[in-house]
């Protein structure tokens, strides 16, 4: 099998969905004859065409509601966002018009938006960030985070197919550091459910929850703590954040009865907080310890490197928290 | 003879043709006067805004167009949902809340919708749904289509952002896209020469390379022609266009803002009425000798019932089952 990044596993998803349905088309700022900011649409508008990989104008908010509008026509457009931070000009347009069009009308929005998100790149403030306590509070929506090579191009393929609207988050830093054998287009055909976490390692003291790129912190900070410590380590990776697989948080709670949860996204609001109160509803007396979390800090993305790695979740931040959770 | 004959059918087409317009406009004005009553009953609630005196520029677009057209509206949309053909039951019966309503009671007075009409919604919030007008327009060019999407909103509208991008997108793209823009001059209680640098709004057709002509909103015939010439630029050839509408609303902006005195004169509003799209082609067509007072009566009585009808109709429908309010979230 070769071997891909995860950012030819989604590419490879977006075309695969591309040769699959007339319906799916891409647009975005430079997704076509440039190839995106980040060559994920890369000879996408040589093979489809300028009727389907759209170049637009730098209109984030006309991006999605065009998109909407389309695909209340029964198309299934793919925005693309060239940062994710940039969501944020068609909040508007996500909450308010795509998020309530099945509820008010009756009608389907079967939309993606997908974009980079994501830090320890030194983007800075504003191409670092991690929307997706903005959109978790919103009924209507999903939201998917894929944090492997497999689940980037099988989320990416289901979030098409999903008959809803659905906010594909993709990490920039691990867009080619990770890399992973997957099986070639004309083989396994990748469709990763959506609304089903993964249990990226297997463990029974302890619980990580986490999703993105944190999963492979927790993943390098479980392998020490194994070898230094001893401690056996579960991490869940929650592939889609909205809805939140409850059953699979239950049952690594009830077998660890202790949870760390890690997210880069900063803390107040954050994701941590809404897993939390799930546990707290669905498995409080399974816990033999308080739920921790490690996030980022409650600043904006600095860009200088010192401060950007001491904002940031990283390894040795799990390791500590998980040592001192451990020895409650 | 040959000739005779075919002009004497065209007058035919056209006197029935401003039949209905007038029919459309009488409708529209004895519903939202019917609305205006159940509001103040207190059967309808929330924010509710009248289009009495705006009724030329959905009876004039409307009529233009084709039943499998586009139509997308902002929050003043009564109006349009009704000449669309969404039935006055459906549309009172939403108003009250009714799981009968357009939108099965989840959408109120600013979110009337009906697919199969074509009718792609009102929105609750100035000029977002603008970009999805541009979406409809690229979705009909896509599937190689011949039909048009109107979208209607008020002057305010221009001074969101969304309203710059989705005019631009659709003129780059060449998508078959209606602005009408119904300049009533007042963004709720603000006139608009104190918040916009340009007041014309036909102008911003300028800066997105757009066809644009100015009417009179007032007149529902001018309004009928500048739209059927939009209609056909965008049919034939994928144009888009801006139609600045110059109407007025008789009544406040919602239902409890007053007729005037805070942003407008009274006599300023006395003036406008004198000016009422429904006298004025009623006059015409009485002029004309298409219609007599007799007939103008009746048309009135009938429209009456219709309305009369659609209040009880939602007085008489149940209310939501609270077991749909967890339904049509997300797909089921």
């Amino acid at each position: 099998m070769p071997e891909i990044t995860y950012l030819e596993a989604l590419r490879q998803g977006l075309w695969e969905e591309m040769e699959r349905d007339e319906r799916v088309f891409i647009l975005g700022e430079d997704v076509g004859l440039y190839g995106g900011a980040f060559k994920v649409t890369e000879g996408f508008h040589k093979r489809f065409g300028e009727s389907r990989v759209i170049d637009t104008p730098i209109s984030e908010a006309a991006i999605v509601g065009a998109a909407a509008g389309a695909a209340h026509m029964g198309m299934r457009p793919v925005a693309e966002m060239q940062f994710i931070d940039f969501i944020s000009c068609a909040y508007d347009m996500l909450t308010n018009y795509v998020a309530t069009a099945r509820y008010r009308a009756g009608l389907a929005t079967p939309i993606v938006v997908r974009g980079p998100c994501g830090g320890y790149v030194r983007g800075g403030p504003f191409h670092s960030q991690n929307p997706e306590a903005a959109f978790l509070h919103t009924p209507g929506l999903k939201i998917v985070y894929p944090a492997t090579a497999r689940d980037a191009k099988g989320l990416i393929k289901s979030s098409i197919r999903d008959d809803d609207p659905v906010i594909y988050l993709e990490h920039k830093w691990l867009y080619r550091r990770i890399k992973e054998q997957l099986p070639p287009s004309e083989g396994e055909e990748i469709l990763t459910p959506i609304g089903e976490a993964r249990l990226a390692r297997e463990g029974t003291d302890l619980s990580i929850i986490t999703y993105g790129a944190t999963v492979w912190k927790s993943l390098e900070a479980a392998e020490q703590l194994e070898q230094e410590d001893g401690v056996s380590i579960e991490i869940l990776d929650l592939r889609t954040l909205l809805p939140m697989d409850d059953a699979a948080i239950v049952r690594t709670v009830q077998k660890t009865n202790k949870v760390l949860i890690v997210h880069e996204d900063t803390r107040t609001g954050g994701v941590a907080g809404e897993i939390a109160a799930r546990i707290n509803e669905r498995a409080f007396e399974w816990l033999d310890g308080p739920i921790m979390r490690v996030t980022a800090h409650d600043v904006p993305l600095p860009y200088a490197p010192t401060l950007e790695d001491f904002v940031l979740p990283q390894t040795e931040d799990i390791v500590k928290a998980v040592r001192w959770l451990a020895a409650y | 003879m040959a000739t005779a004959t075919a002009q004497s059918a065209k007058h035919q087409a056209q006197s029935e043709l401003h039949k209905r317009m007038l029919r459309e406009m009488l409708l529209i004005r004895r519903f939202e006067e019917k609305a205006a009553e159940a509001y103040a009953l207190g059967k309808i609630g929330g924010f509710c805004h009248l289009y009495i005196g705006q009724e030329a520029v959905a009876a004039g677009t409307l009529t233009a167009l084709r039943d499998d057209d586009y139509v997308i509206c902002s929050y003043r949309e009564h109006g349009q949902a009704l000449v669309r053909g969404i039935s006055a039951n459906a549309v009172m019966a939403e108003l009250f809340g009714k799981a009968t309503g357009c939108s099965k009671g989840k959408g109120g007075s600013m979110h009337l919708f009906d697919a199969s009409k074509r009718f792609m919604g009102g929105h609750g919030i100035v000029g977002g749904h603008l970009p999805l007008a541009a979406g409809l327009g690229f979705a009909i060019k896509y599937q190689g289509g011949d039909q048009v999407c109107v979208c209607y909103f008020g002057e305010a509208a221009v001074n969101i952002g969304a309203f710059h991008e989705a005019l631009n997108m659709t003129s780059v793209w060449k998508l078959p896209v209606i602005f009408v823009c119904e300049n009533n001059r007042y963004g709720m209680g603000t006139a608009f020469e104190r918040v916009a640098a340009v007041t014309d709004v036909v102008e911003h057709a300028c800066s997105y390379d757009m066809a644009a002509e100015l009417v009179n909103g007032m007149d529902v015939l001018e309004v009928h022609h500048a739209a059927a010439r939009a209609v056909q630029r965008a049919r034939k050839g994928g144009h888009p266009t801006l139609l600045e509408v110059r109407t007025y609303r008789f009544m406040g902006h919602s239902m409890s803002d007053p007729l005037h005195g805070v942003y407008r004169t009274k006599e300023e509003v006395e003036e406008q009425k004198q000016r009422d799209p429904i006298s004025h082609l009623a006059m015409k067509l009485k002029d004309e000798g298409v219609l007599d007072q007799a007939a103008l009566d009746a048309l009135d009585a009938e429209v009456h019932a219709v309305v009369e009808e659609a209040a009880k109709f939602a007085d008489d429908s149940p209310d939501p089952d609270p077991a749909e309010l967890h339904a049509h979230v997300v797909a089921d």
